[in-house]
Order: C-alpha cells, then sequence, then structure tokens
C-alpha cells in the first residue's frame, strides 16, 4: 500500500512534466494550428542551457531562471526564423520542416555540447527523502517538481484567465480568423506564444534534469507523450492538458510498476519484466486511440471548430 | 491545400520529354546498371547501400499511395516494414525457412494489421489521423520490444536468407539487389494501374474534397480501408526484403523516426507521382550518407534542407524538377 | 534560387556518396574500433580509445613493425546501428581486425557479419554468455571477461561476509540477465527479490529502490554501467537508503563514475578482474602514462583495451606484418604472448581470459577518490560456458 503510495506520487511528478510540456504544445496547436515536433527540442535546450549555467554560476536557481529566459528567446527566435514561414503550408509539411529542426537541433548540441551529455545536480539540500507518511519516504526534490509545477500551472491559469494576452489566446484558440480580423497583431501574439510555450518546454527539461538526463534527443521519447497527452486533453485546452498529463503519469508510472508483478503470476520473471514496462507503455496508445475513436475532440475541447 | 482544381486529376499525356522524366529516366538506368559499377570497382558496401535504398523506396512508394494520391498522412507506416521483417525473423528462428511461406505470411500479418488499423483510423481526419496512426505504430513496437524469445529490445539476428528452392538464391548480393529492383518496379506499375483505374480516381477525388464523392454516391471509407490495407501489405513485403537485406531485425526499424523518414521521402520526392518516392527515398539515403563523409556534423546540413523543402518547395524535388512554385 | 541551391547539394552529396575510400596505398594494418561515443555512456568509449591510442603509443604507432590505421565507429549504444557500423567497417573499409563493443547486445547482434566473413575481433569488454558457449569463434577474442564471472566472485565474497538476504537490481538485456543470473550462481543466502529495467533509457529507479526497502533485505546488488550508474547511487543515496542498506555493485562504481559520484561512492564495495593498483610492471606504465597524458584515471574498460593492442601485436609480429595469414595470427593470439596489465593472462578453449577477481573499494586519499584492491576473492578463474564450446586451443 506505501509502495503504491509512493509510485502514484512518481506518476503525478511525471504528469506535471508532461503537462509543462503538453502545455505549450496545445497552445502552439490550439492557436497556430501548427505541428510542432521539434517541441522537443525546446526540451532538450532548456536542460542542457541549465547545465551550462549551473557551471558557471554555481547556482541551480540561478540556472533555473536563466535556462527559462534563455527557452524564452530561443524559442522567439526559432518562430521568426524557421517556423513562421510554415503557417500557411498545410499539417504534412509542417510534420516535415520541424522534423528537419529536430535533426538540426540534435546535431546543433552536438556541436556545442559535445555527444557525451551532461549532469545537473539539484541543490544540495534536496539530496534526501522526507517522510510524508509513516513509512513512505519521498524525495524532496521531486516534492519540490510536484509543487513548482501546481505553482506554474496556477500562473498559467492566472495568465490565461485574467489577462488581456490570455484574452487573446482564449478567443485565438476559439477562432483564429476573427481575432485576425478584430485587427490585433497576430503576429506578435504568436511569437508570444510560440515563445512561452518554449519557456515551459525549457523549464520542464530543467526540472528534470537532475532525476533523469540531460543528453541529445532526449527531447523525442516525451515528446509522444506529450503529443498523447493533448489528444486527450483535446487541442487547445491548457485544463485538458493538466488532466490528461496526469493520467498518462499514473498509468506510466503505475503500469511500469505493478504490471510486471501482476504478470508474474502467469510468466516467467524474464517474460514478466520485458512484458510489462512494453504493456504499460501499450496501454497509454490504446487509451488516445479509444479517445480517437468515440471523443475526437478530447476531454475538454477548446475550439468549437 | 487549396480547394479548387487538383492539378494531379487534371488529363496528362502519359509521356513528355520534361525535365523531370529524363532525370527518373536517368535514375532507373543508374539504378539498374548499378551492380555492374559494383563489379567492376569491387566496392561491395556500395552495392548493399543500394539494395537498402531500394528496399525503402518500396516502402515509400506504398506509402505514397495513401499519402500522395490519398492525402492520407500515415505517421505509422514504419509499423509495416517491422511486421513483414519479424515475420520472417520468427518464422527463421523456428525454423521455417522457406520464402514460400515466410513471405506471403509476412504480407498477409501486414494487411491484418492494416485492416484493423485502418478501420479504427479512418474514421478521423487531419492530426487525429496522424496521431491515431502513430499510437498504432507505437503499440506494435512495443508488442515487439515485449517478445522477450525473439530478442525483444536486442533484436532478432536472422542466421540464413529466405531459401526460394532452386527458384533463386538470395545469397547472392547481385542477385538480391536485382529481386528488390524488380519488386521496385512491379510497385510502381501496381500503384500506376491502381491509380488510373476507376478505384484511383476515387482515392483521389477523395483527397480533393471527401464530400463531394459522398455525395455522388462512393463509398469513400471502404475505398480508403481498401488502399490503406494494400499499402500496408505492399509495405510487409519491403520488411520482408529488409530483414533479408540486414539478417537482423529489431524493434528499432518501427521507432517513430523511421515513419519520419519515409514520410520525409514521399515528401521530398513529391506527393502523388508514380516515381516521387524513389527520387525522394534515394535523395534521402544518399544525402544522408554523402554529408555524413563530408562532415562530421551532416544533419545540420539536411535539417535545414527538409524545413526549406516544406516551405518553398511545392511537390518536393519532383515538384523542383517541373518548375512548380508554391501552390 | 533555392531550387537550385537544393538541387546543387543533393547531387554534391550524391556524388559524395558515390566516391569509394580512397585505400591506402602503403601497407598500414587498418583497424576498425567499435564503441559508445555519444549519450551518457560515452565516457566509456573515451576511456577505450584513450587506452587504445596510449597503447599505439607505447609502441610507437605500429603493430609488428607496420604503421597503424584507426577508424572509430559509434554504436550510439543500439544494436541496430552497431550491426551496420560493423558491416561498413568490414565492407567499406576492409579492416584487418575489428576492436571494441562495449554492449553484450550490440555485440550478439553484430557477431554474424564478424564471424560470416572471419574478420579477428577482439572484444575489449562484451561478455554475453552466448559467444562464450554455442556461438563462439575460431575469429573472435575476449580481453574482458564472460558477463557471469563477475558477479560470481560478488556471490563468493558475500558467502565470505555472512550476507544473509539480498535484493537484485540490473537492466533488462543481455548483459544484466547475466550479472544476475551470475551471483545467484555462486551466492548461498536468500534472494528477496529480482528487479529489471527497461535498458537503456529508465534512468528513473525510484520503484526498484522502492521494492527493495520494501523487502527487508540486507543488502543490493545492482549492475548499471555507465551514466545510468551516476543516476542509480544519486537515488539509493537521496532515498535514504545508504546506511539502511548496504549496496553491492558490479561495474556501476568505476574511475568513470566515480569523480561525478564522490562521496557518494565510498564504502560500496565490487569485485573486478583489474584495480588500478595491481603491482605488476605493465599495469604501473599503464596507469602512470595514462594519468600524464590524459589528467584521469583509467577504468577497466581502458585497462582492458590496452591489452588488446599488445594481443595484436603479438599477432601481427608473429607473421612478420603479413596479414594474409590469418590463420597463423589466430592461432598466435591464441597463446597470449604478451604482459597483461591485470598480471597472469592466458585463454580458455573459448577465447576467454582466465583470470584473477579481485575486491575494489572506494577510500578518500586527502582529495583524492581512489580504488583500492581490498582482496583476492578468486584466482584463475575460468567462465562456466567454456564447455559449450567445442574449440580447443592450438587447432
Amino acid at each position: 500500500m506505501l509502495y503504491f503510495i509512493e509510485q502514484c506520487l512518481n506518476g503525478v511528478q511525471l504528469g506535471m512534466l508532461l503537462f509543462l510540456l503538453a502545455a505549450g504544445l496545445t497552445l502552439v496547436f490550439g492557436i497556430m494550428d501548427l505541428v510542432n515536433l521539434a517541441h522537443g527540442s525546446l526540451y532538450m535546450l532548456g536542460a542542457y542551457f541549465a547545465a551550462t549555467f549551473a557551471t558557471l554560476t554555481g547556482s541551480f536557481v540561478l540556472a533555473l531562471i536563466l535556462a527559462i529566459l534563455a527557452s524564452l528567446i530561443a524559442g522567439m527566435v526559432l518562430e521568426v526564423i524557421a517556423i513562421r514561414p510554415l503557417y500557411r503550408r498545410d499539417h504534412l509539411d509542417h510534420v516535415l520542416g520541424t522534423f528537419g529542426l529536430i535533426l538540426f537541433f540534435n546535431e546543433l548540441v552536438r556541436l556545442i555540447w559535445g555527444p557525451e551529455g551532461r549532469t545537473l545536480s539539484p541543490p544540495s539540500q534536496m539530496l534526501t527523502a522526507v517522510q510524508i507518511l509513516p513509512g513512505v519516504y519521498y524525495p524532496i526534490y521531486r516534492l519540490v517538481i510536484i509543487l513548482a509545477t501546481l505553482a506554474v500551472a496556477g500562473l498559467l491559469y492566472a495568465l490565461v484567465m485574467r489577462t488581456r494576452l490570455g484574452m487573446l489566446i482564449r478567443a485565438g484558440a476559439s477562432n483564429r480568423e476573427m481575432v485576425g480580423a478584430l485587427g490585433i497583431n497576430i503576429k506578435l501574439l504568436y511569437t508570444l506564444v510560440f515563445g512561452l510555450g518554449a519557456a515551459l518546454a525549457g523549464f520542464a527539461g530543467v526540472m528534470q534534469a537532475p532525476i533523469l538526463t540531460v543528453q541529445i534527443g532526449m527531447g523525442e521519447n516525451i515528446l509522444i507523450l506529450a503529443f498523447v497527452v493533448i489528444i486527450i486533453g483535446g487541442i487547445g485546452s491548457i485544463r485538458g492538458a493538466f488532466v490528461a498529463a496526469i493520467i498518462v503519469g499514473l498509468i506510466d508510472t503505475v503500469g511500469r510498476a505493478f504490471l510486471p508483478d501482476m504478470l508474474r503470476l502467469v510468466l516467467s520473471t524474464n517474460a514478466a519484466q520485458t512484458l510489462g514496462p512494453s504493456l504499460s507503455s501499450m496501454s497509454i496508445y490504446m487509451l488516445m486511440a479509444a479517445i480517437l475513436v468515440f471523443r475526437p475532440e478530447g476531454l475538454f475541447p477548446a475550439a468549437s471548430r | 491545400m487549396t480547394a479548387s482544381l487538383d492539378p494531379s486529376l487534371a488529363a496528362r499525356p502519359w509521356f513528355a520529354f520534361t525535365p523531370r522524366t529524363v532525370f527518373t529516366i536517368a535514375l532507373l538506368a543508374i539504378l539498374a546498371l548499378f551492380p555492374l559499377y559494383s563489379h567492376v570497382t569491387g566496392n561491395t558496401f556500395i552495392l548493399t547501400l543500394f539494395t537498402r535504398v531500394l528496399i525503402l523506396a518500396i516502402g515509400a512508394v506504398s506509402l505514397n499511395l495513401i499519402m500522395g494520391y490519398g492525402g492520407m498522412v500515415s505517421f505509422g507506416h514504419a509499423a509495416y516494414l517491422g511486421i513483414g521483417g519479424y515475420a520472417v525473423g520468427i518464422l527463421a528462428k523456428e525454423g521455417i525457412g522457406s520464402g514460400f511461406v515466410q513471405w506471403p505470411l509476412a504480407v498477409a500479418a501486414s494487411a491484418l494489421y492494416a485492416l484493423v488499423v485502418g478501420a479504427l483510423s479512418l474514421r478521423t481526419r487531419g492530426v487525429y489521423f496522424i496521431m491515431i496512426t502513430l499510437a498504432f505504430a507505437q503499440m506494435i513496437y512495443y508488442v515487439a520490444i515485449g517478445l522477450d524469445r525473439y530478442g525483444g529490445d536486442d533484436g532478432l539476428t536472422i542466421y540464413k536468407r529466405s531459401d526460394f528452392g532452386g527458384l533463386i538464391d538470395l545469397n547472392n548480393r547481385t542477385v538480391f539487389y536485382y529481386l528488390c529492383f524488380a519488386v521496385l518496379l512491379a510497385s510502381i506499375y501496381l500503384i500506376s494501374r491502381l491509380v488510373n483505374s476507376r478505384f484511383g480516381l476515387a482515392i483521389r477525388g477523395t483527397r480533393s474534397n471527401e464530400r463531394r464523392m459522398r455525395a455522388i454516391g462512393f463509398p469513400t471509407f471502404r475505398y480508403k480501408l481498401a488502399a490503406f490495407v494494400i499499402a500496408g501489405a505492399l509495405c510487409g513485403l519491403a520488411g520482408a526484403l529488409l530483414a533479408n537485406h540486414t539478417s537482423f531485425i529489431s524493434p528499432a526499424i518501427m521507432h517513430w523516426t523511421r515513419s519520419g523518414d519515409l514520410i520525409v521521402m514521399v515528401a521530398l520526392g513529391g506527393l502523388g507521382s508514380l516515381f516521387g518516392p524513389v527520387i525522394g527515398a534515394v535523395t534521402f539515403l544518399l544525402l544522408q550518407e554523402g554529408l555524413s563523409r563530408v562532415t562530421e556534423y551532416s544533419d545540420l546540413i539536411l535539417g535545414p534542407i527538409l524545413l526549406l523543402v516544406a516551405i518553398y518547395v511545392h511537390g518536393g524535388i519532383g515538384g523542383l524538377l517541373e518548375g512548380r512554385r508554391r501552390g | 534560387m533555392i531550387r537550385i541551391g537544393v538541387l546543387a547539394a543533393t547531387a554534391l552529396a550524391l556524388a559524395a556518396g558515390m566516391v569509394q575510400d580512397a585505400s591506402a596505398q602503403q601497407k598500414t594494418v587498418k583497424i576498425g574500433f567499435i564503441s559508445t561515443f555519444s549519450g551518457p555512456t560515452a565516457a566509456i568509449g573515451n576511456d577505450m580509445r584513450n587506452a587504445f591510442e596510449l597503447g599505439l603509443d607505447h609502441l610507437g604507432r605500429k603493430l609488428g613493425g607496420l604503421p597503424v590505421e584507426v577508424i572509430y565507429e559509434d554504436d550510439t549504444q543500439k544494436p541496430d546501428v552497431g550491426v551496420q557500423k560493423t558491416q561498413k567497417l568490414i565492407e567499406s573499409d576492409h579492416v584487418d581486425f575489428i576492436v571494441g563493443y562495449i554492449w553484450s547486445n550490440v555485440l550478439l547482434a553484430s557477431l554474424k557479419p564478424l564471424t560470416d566473413s572471419k574478420t579477428i575481433t577482439v572484444v575489449t569488454n562484451a561478455g554475453a554468455s552466448a559467444f562464450a558457449g554455442e556461438l563462439c569463434s575460431p575469429y573472435v577474442f575476449s580481453t574482458s571477461w564472460q558477463n557471469d564471472q563477475t558477479p560470481q566472485a560478488m556471490g563468493l565474497y558475500m558467502n565470505q561476509k555472512g550476507v544473509k538476504s539480498v535484493f537484485l537490481i540490473g537492466p533488462n538485456y543481455a548483459a544484466g540477465k547475466d550479472m544476475l543470473a551470475g551471483l545467484k550462481n555462486t551466492y548461498k543466502g536468500k534472494i528477496l527479490g529480482e528487479e529489471y529495467t527497461r535498458w537503456p533509457d529508465q534512468l528513473d529507479f525510484s520503484a526498484e529502490l522502492s521494492k527493495a526497502r520494501a523487502s527487508g533485505a540486507e543488502a543490493i546488488f545492482v549492475f548499471y554501467p555507465g551514466g545510468a550508474g551516476v543516476q542509480f547511487i544519486t537515488q539509493y543515496v537521496q532515498s535514504g537508503l545508504k546506511g539502511q542498506i548496504q549496496l553491492y555493485q558490479g561495474f556501476t562504481v568505476d574511475e568513470l563514475s566515480i569523480p561525478r559520484l564522490k562521496d557518494l561512492a565510498l564504502g560500496i564495495p565490487g569485485t573486478q578482474e583489474w584495480v588500478n593498483d595491481l603491482p605488476n610492471e605493465a599495469n604501473k606504465k599503464f596507469v602512470a602514462d595514462y594519468i600524464a597524458k590524459y589528467k584521469l584515471r583509467p577504468s577497466y574498460y581502458g585497462a582492458q583495451t590496452y591489452d588488446a593492442v599488445s594481443l595484436l601485436n603479438s599477432a601481427v609480429t608473429a607473421v612478420n606484418g603479413d596479414l594474409s595469414k590469418k590463420e597463423e595470427m589466430r592461432k598466435a593470439m591464441e597463446k597470449a604472448d604478451f604482459k597483461s596489465v591485470r598480471g597472469n593472462f592466458k585463454f580458455g578453449n573459448n577465447h576467454i581470459p582466465i583470470q584473477n577477481f579481485y575486491l575494489q573499494d572506494l577510500v578518500k586519499a586527502g582529495d583524492e577518490y581512489v580504488l583500492k584492491t581490498v582482496a583476492t576473492v578468486v584466482e584463475n578463474d575460468q567462465d562456466r560456458f567454456h564447455d559449450r564450446c567445442p574449440m580447443k586451443l592450438g587447432q
């Protein structure tokens, strides 16, 4: 039971990281109708920026802030140079173009930072576990991830619901042409939205670095999960992204933890260990396929298109 | 995409000496005579490389049927390479080495999976279709990883190539090359027959305006599904060839980035053209190989090339040759 | 403009792709080196390359009097890439020898092209049981070990120490399964759990660590090479388990992970066939020159690769530089006529070394972290798969 609680917390923590990625992705898709495969590259850049800043400044927090800023700027620059020309093309061209960007960024990172990858240490105070319930120890740093992301989610909610920019974002997600027709500077809006998405992705990249990895191609695996999240949640909906991210995070983590044990009742250890993670990964895609067949707009559809 | 007259539906002369046709004929001639070059120079590696190009071109041709002509962007097409490959690999491991059993099963298994995937996915459109085909490819990818007996993630070595009795010896590199070339040409012929038939007109019409087609009375779902299954089956055959070629099969061939490669090949060559996929496959794979010999950081060039093609060129390399601007 | 540019780029690349590598005019020894040079385990590949280069330097960049050309290829830790690179080295670069292979799964995938082409191969790390047994080949040699040997020695040590129960954790690929199986082979206490994690991308071990805690085992044994090892040990400490459950390891704490772990790795013993401080002459020279040239400490990956240079040298010398005499070269290699950095070295019938295994532990000497040999656990250990290999030495 205690082990189950711990795994649920891990699932929530993974869900938080997925939410950060999915939020940016769903905004860009919902408002600009752009399929951005290179979103994972922005996540990767965030992690690498942080690793470098941490070495330069010696402080995790400072590195985090600088990395988020750097990701924001990188995102906006990328939007102006490479993404803007893609808006008028169709989805296939988006896929082709942003696929090319993935290749480019992987190689660029290899050129600048070398092929080995980097490490990023969390603040030393966070290097232990805390007893949140009798018998249940949970690493402090992972709790920090959950709390920090909740804070960011709150800020994002405030931004989208309470500010003028947020109003434009919601309007754009609902009816893009109308917003343009009303005379808003669409180009600037798009750049800001893309930059926001990049900053969120960069933030996710930094936060996961101490427990997972900073290496080339790290964005690709999680990018797929992020797409699954936005499909399940509903394209253009941040609320949907939040709920779906937690669902996906829980299924993936709890599935990976418990399926092998359940399978071991009927299969050999080796087979159970290999099949278990496979099945739990598959279950996420099966959920997405089911949503697409029965409720294609997702759980919380944003647009009425 | 513009909703006006789709140029590919217009009546075209079957044969004309445009730069594009000249290029295509030249390319086919080079491909046909390649083994001679390899023989003369003693460079066997380059024969291996071009065999791989041919096999992936078959995959691209199959994808072009649904993506180029049918407008269905499938982001899970590499799954069929894997299914075909694993059919050969699993049968080989279980002691069934006959190509007469392996290859039909490879095609059948791929067709079956395509039927299931298509039946569920084709109810969706646009980016949802892209994602659901991706989902199904990921599912089979994870199934392959879970196949502990057949190597799982480490892959499966195939010790003997498919045996066809005295009919043909696949162990001879040159023979194998020409077999792949023959299959490629046969696939293109098959596609050309399909596309120029009533079936093909229906598919292309559906891509242009599905509502109108349904209004006329075409059961578009059935046609799309049929095309999807044919594409899957053909790609499964390519998978069987690939497994023979590399003597190795692993889940990696079904990774979504491999599906991305196939999409790039089709898009690069020009959607909805017969030889476009071949041009695209040759260009993409040789670009990769060539650039990697010129510089250690080849993707720094390849990536932006793909981006530029996506932004500026309508109709891929084929469109470039035809002088088409973005439409 | 764009159109012309793209067409030109394509044509150039096509042309470049078709150009054959100019083969060397003079007689050189061409060696293909396959290892991992990217990703979190690149440090291993770099260590091996450093040691290989050092070995060549020590011989004046000549093997048996012939100048040497080395082509390094990156398998990116993937079996399908490894097999492609192996085929490229054999068919395109026409190498005389192939050296390397960190990962058992990459080696197993590449074995067929190697044996089909009869390319003399020196495996400097991977120790899959298959190629020590049924898949053994007269052309493939190992300067490392068979995967079971190292954890078997650990099992013996744990018996000596009276450890009553253990929880096993390892990666789910060929070597991971071999390692845990090896421990189970000799360890006499109770196995309270056996967990395999997805390899190589699962770097989050919290689930397995909590299972270990829940099992109540007295000790944990792990195998996580490269960057994963750093992650595991960091999380082991972060979860508060250090001090509660003793950790024993194979290939997880080594000269590559120690600079990143520092204090975290203290007091986690492991077994190995080579430790930095082995007292023979060849080793002293190797370690001293390695530190002088690279400002880093060599690991056993490097030591194993350094021995490969000496082994190849003995082969080429035996045929007086006539590389076409493959059969004579490999027979010469079977004699293992060179001074290994681990002291005694001879081959078993399956071309796997018969060697000692030592217990190593990390101690702090001032500001430095040093691995020390604590004890010799077993001498002249031979792997348990050698009788599944039909070869005999000298044939």
